[in-house]
């Protein structure tokens, strides 16, 4: 969908403003506000919101979903989405199911993890950028399609039986209360926010998301880096697979079902434009912690993850929208 | 004569006739007229669906909230008529349409006013509608026992040979044909997806149009709220489930153009159908219900393929974003 919008002119301010005033003015700043807000609201909410243990359980809430939002954000930076990033973790957690079955061991199933998320997502490349078909279309067709051959193998059933250091992956914890997924979660942003904002790879994203015909002509081999894009995504779509599958022990084809929707919203929540072209990984990192907190906090207070999922859309929407709308108000005409 | 016979509507009616000829040699009665009507009424709500689709995404928009929505109506009507059976049919066929416009007219106004990215919008109201569902609901489930007699037999009362159900989709399928094509919004949904620059010089006001789409999206998925519920005879919280993606495969595979601007009433049709008629041969060709979904993810995947469009005129600059 990125070319939704373009019927609205393109304004270059004269001069950039200040530094101070960028960050004063940064999406990232208004997303650790209502991070911190939300934080004390809930100490006040809840007497067990502050206890160590507790908050370590929340970070699960948010961390494998983190692990796809951080590719998924360079994937829409540079224009396209992945929307089959639910289906590959499907995929790959079945794959490693039927594996176990001849008795494979964790190094294997890590292995069949990471190399079905790597397929998935060459599989999506080809299509996107070989064969030039819309992202969007082409995932919502792969998410069936992958989630289906797990409804194939599967059906109703489910694998289990998952060996016991194969769950450490998805369960266990470093130091104290700091679990493995959580220093995967940074270990990932910090690899991740160094790729797009200090490589010429990441400066090549912005500039195919701003421009892909400029960029063409600027030298840079648009369908090579897209391709990759979508590699990085099924690839960590596998890793969230095989975090997913050992914390969970079991494989059932549902899934991680609608997960797509749920790292999209954490993406835009984060301040990367659907349009493409604008993001930072900082801003996705802050937006995994305000769900996780948001998710968490409700959850103390007995409210249904139902429930949970409109306070979390009304985020998405009230985020996008109010600065918009006291603009709207206060020029007195559409932004 | 050539044109039409190359047109993907042709391709697409070919491919159906294909598919049910092909089931039919294997298992005989699949294509017996009371079959084929089966089928039809089966998909009715899924080609109304995506008609309202169809105009989203030619004003190169997505909505992602209709299933939603639909379940939203769905659970209201259920409600109201399992608390008051009183109140007469016609109020609660109103009344869904009139929910289903109003939940349409707020993601348009989002998309319009405010300028966010329909994916966006429709992602967000996608689960704050849903998640509305629980709230008035308490969770519960709204059983057959609990609604009105006259509640669940409208859709299936027959007139004519045909339920009521294909009647409002024949109808809806009819008002479409001369509205999109015979009306100056119909044909401002075309301009505004073609080419939203020329659209405004045209004096189109292009986010009015896209509300519009919206709207009329969400009206039609409000009535079908009424119509499942009534049809399955149960409401609870996840009626139709995923199913907004079903819509859009529809639409894709009906050759409606992601990219906005192209696409035909005929084709939707035609999309819904073919992914209808593929979810009734499996059980009769004694294919498992859980082969369906890769089915139809690949139904969508050939689809988007062969729909690919070639650059229609003069070629000035090759766009680049291969």
């Amino acid at each position: 969908m990125s070319t939704a919008h373009g019927t609205r002119p393109r304004h270059v301010p004269d001069r950039l403003q200040s530094r101070p005033a960028r960050i004063l003015h940064s999406w990232e700043l208004l997303l650790g506000a209502i991070a911190i807000l939300i934080f004390l609201a809930n100490t006040q909410a809840s007497p067990y919101f502050l206890d160590p243990w507790n908050l370590s359980d929340a970070t699960f809430n948010f961390t494998e979903k983190a692990f796809v939002a951080f590719a998924m954000a360079l994937l829409i930076i540079s224009g396209e989405i992945d929307l089959s990033v639910a289906g590959i973790i499907a995929l790959a957690s079945t794959a490693m199911g039927w594996a176990l079955q001849f008795g494979v061991g964790t190094p294997g199933l890590v292995a069949i993890g990471l190399a079905v998320g790597l397929a998935c997502g060459a599989f999506n490349g080809i299509l996107v950028t070989r064969l030039g078909l819309p992202s969007i279309v082409v995932t919502i067709g792969t998410m069936s399609l992958f989630r289906g051959i797990s409804y194939i193998v599967l059906g109703d059933q489910a694998f289990n039986g998952y060996p016991t250091d194969f769950a450490f992956l998805g369960r266990g914890y470093v130091v104290w209360v700091i679990s493995f997924e959580l220093v995967l979660f940074f270990l990932f942003a910090a690899i991740y926010a160094t790729i797009l904002h200090f490589t010429n790879f990441g400066r090549q994203v912005y500039a195919i998301g701003n421009n892909p015909t400029a960029a063409t002509f600027s030298g840079i081999r648009v369908a090579r880096v897209k391709m990759i894009l979508f590699l990085l995504t099924g690839l960590m779509s596998g890793i969230a697979a095989i975090c997913l599958t050992a914390r969970l022990g079991s494989t059932r084809p549902s899934i991680a079902f609608a997960w797509e929707l749920e790292i999209v919203t954490m993406v835009v929540l984060g301040g990367v434009s659907i349009l493409g072209g604008a993001g930072s990984i900082l801003g996705v990192v802050l937006a995994a912690i305000v769900i996780g907190l948001v998710t968490f906090g409700l959850g103390l207070l007995n409210v249904p993850g139902i429930v949970m999922s409109i306070f979390v859309g009304a985020l998405l929407i009230g985020v996008i929208a109010i600065p918009r709308l006291i603009r709207l108000i206060r020029t007195g005409k559409a932004a | 004569m050539t044109r039409f016979f190359t047109s993907r509507e042709a391709i697409l009616l070919g491919a159906l006739l294909v598919l049910v000829l092909a089931v039919e040699m294997r298992f005989r009665g699949f294509a017996a007229p009371g079959n084929l009507a089966a089928i039809f009424n089966d998909t009715s709500i899924l080609i109304i669906l995506a008609l309202g689709q169809t105009l989203v995404i030619l004003t190169r928009c997505i909505d992602l909230s209709q299933a939603s929505n639909l379940a939203l109506t769905g659970m209201v009507t259920a409600l109201l008529n399992a608390a008051m059976p009183g109140i007469p049919l016609a109020a609660l066929l109103v009344l869904a349409v009139a929910m289903g416009l109003a939940m349409g007219a707020f993601n348009g106004i989002l998309v319009w006013k405010l300028d966010i990215p329909p994916i966006v919008v429709t992602l967000g109201t996608l689960t704050i509608y849903r998640g509305i569902i629980f709230l008035v609901s308490g969770g519960a489930w709204v059983n057959s026992h609990e609604m009105s007699a006259a509640y669940k037999a409208f859709p299936r009362a027959v007139i004519l040979g045909l339920p009521v159900m294909s009647w409002i989709c024949v109808g809806v399928v009819a008002a479409f044909a001369v509205a999109v094509n015979r009306t100056a919004l119909g044909r401002a949904f075309y301009a505004v997806g073609g080419n939203p620059g020329a659209a405004v010089y045209t004096g189109i006001d292009v986010g009015r149009t896209r509300f519009w789409a919206f709207t009329i999206a969400g009206g039609l998925a409000g009535l079908c709220g009424y119509l499942w519920v009534a049809r399955y005879a149960v409401a609870y919280t996840d009626v139709a489930g995923g199913f907004e993606l079903d819509i859009v495969a529809a639409c894709v595979i009906g050759g409606i153009s992601i990219a906005g601007g192209l696409g035909t009433v005929t084709g939707a049709v035609l999309g819904a159908l073919f992914l209808g008629t593929i979810k009734n041969a499996l059980p009769v060709a004694g294919i498992s219900p859980f082969w369906q979904m890769a089915i139809s993810g690949a139904a969508i995947i050939v689809a988007v393929a062969f729909n690919r469009r070639r650059a229609p005129g003069r070629v000035i600059l090759r766009e680049a974003a291969a």
